[in-house]
């Protein structure tokens, strides 16, 4: 393993609130369907992003990311997000 | 009374709105720099279409953080008068000055025409301005839309009275 690989980070997931309409998701079912994959009931669309830290530890990842996710990664009228921290 | 059209990297009806001001209702125009700290004493700011910082994100998220914004914020709490247009108005809807949000239309369609809208709560109805062809100054007024998102969602729990209703 490399020394970059050690580097603390994060991934973030995002995706629309349920209920909140999804075309793009919409989209991809229905030509899911076309292709011939049958039995899929829904497909929500979202957005990952993987945050890695200079150091190998840092002070409280977790209230770093959340507050992160919550000022810029989405908008909490539409949006709704989980994140994993991976030492 | 003097006009400030703010630019972003990505604005591109920045010279539109400065032209109309200038040339239309003849009034003073200067463009600020989004990342101005100053608003060089406007008494009216318009935040123009486009696509600021290339919509990266979501429309409007990254440029809501643009030095100039927290002077926007500032003067809009304070009761300045400020005009979005287009991604100037999800920059606004961004910046939480404005309720809601904007997502992709439902058809996944840029959609580009010229629809008729008028304010459906009876608090917005205000007289429209004149238009040619309108008899009546309450009939719908005639906009062009030109946008991907324009599927306005609205924050729970607010009341759907505190926006205009535009149909």
């Amino acid at each position: 393993m490399s020394k970059e690989d050690k580097k603390q980070s994060a991934v973030v997931y995002v995706k629309l609130k349920d209920g909140v309409l999804d075309p793009q998701g919409m989209t991809i079912k229905n030509a899911l369907e076309n292709m011939g994959y049958h039995g899929i009931k829904e497909v929500r669309s979202g957005k990952t992003f993987e945050i890695t830290f200079q150091s190998e530890e840092t002070a409280k990842p977790e209230e770093l990311i959340d507050e992160i996710c919550r000022k810029l990664l989405t908008n909490p009228v539409i949006e709704k997000y989980k994140f994993e921290i991976q030492k | 009374m003097k006009f400030g059209v703010i630019v972003f990297p990505g604005s591109n009806c920045d010279y539109d709105a400065y032209m109309a001001i200038k040339t239309v209702i003849g009034h003073d125009a200067e463009f600020l720099w989004h990342q101005d700290s100053s608003l060089n004493r406007c008494d009216c700011l318009i935040l123009p279409g486009g696509f600021a910082y290339g919509d990266y994100l979501r429309t409007g998220a990254i440029a809501r953080f643009s030095t100039i914004m927290k002077k926007v914020i500032e003067f809009a709490n304070n009761g300045g008068l400020v005009i979005g247009i287009c991604n100037g108005f999800q920059i606004l809807l961004e910046s939480g000055l404005l309720p809601g949000a904007m997502l992709k239309n439902s058809s996944l369609r840029f959609i580009c025409r010229f629809v008729h809208i008028r304010a459906e709560n009876r608090n917005f109805q205000q007289p429209m301005p004149r238009r040619e062809g309108f008899k009546d100054s309450h009939s719908a007024l005639r906009r062009e839309l030109l946008h991907p998102p324009g599927r306005f969602e609205k924050t729970q729990g607010k009341r759907s009275d505190s926006v205009p209703v535009l149909r």
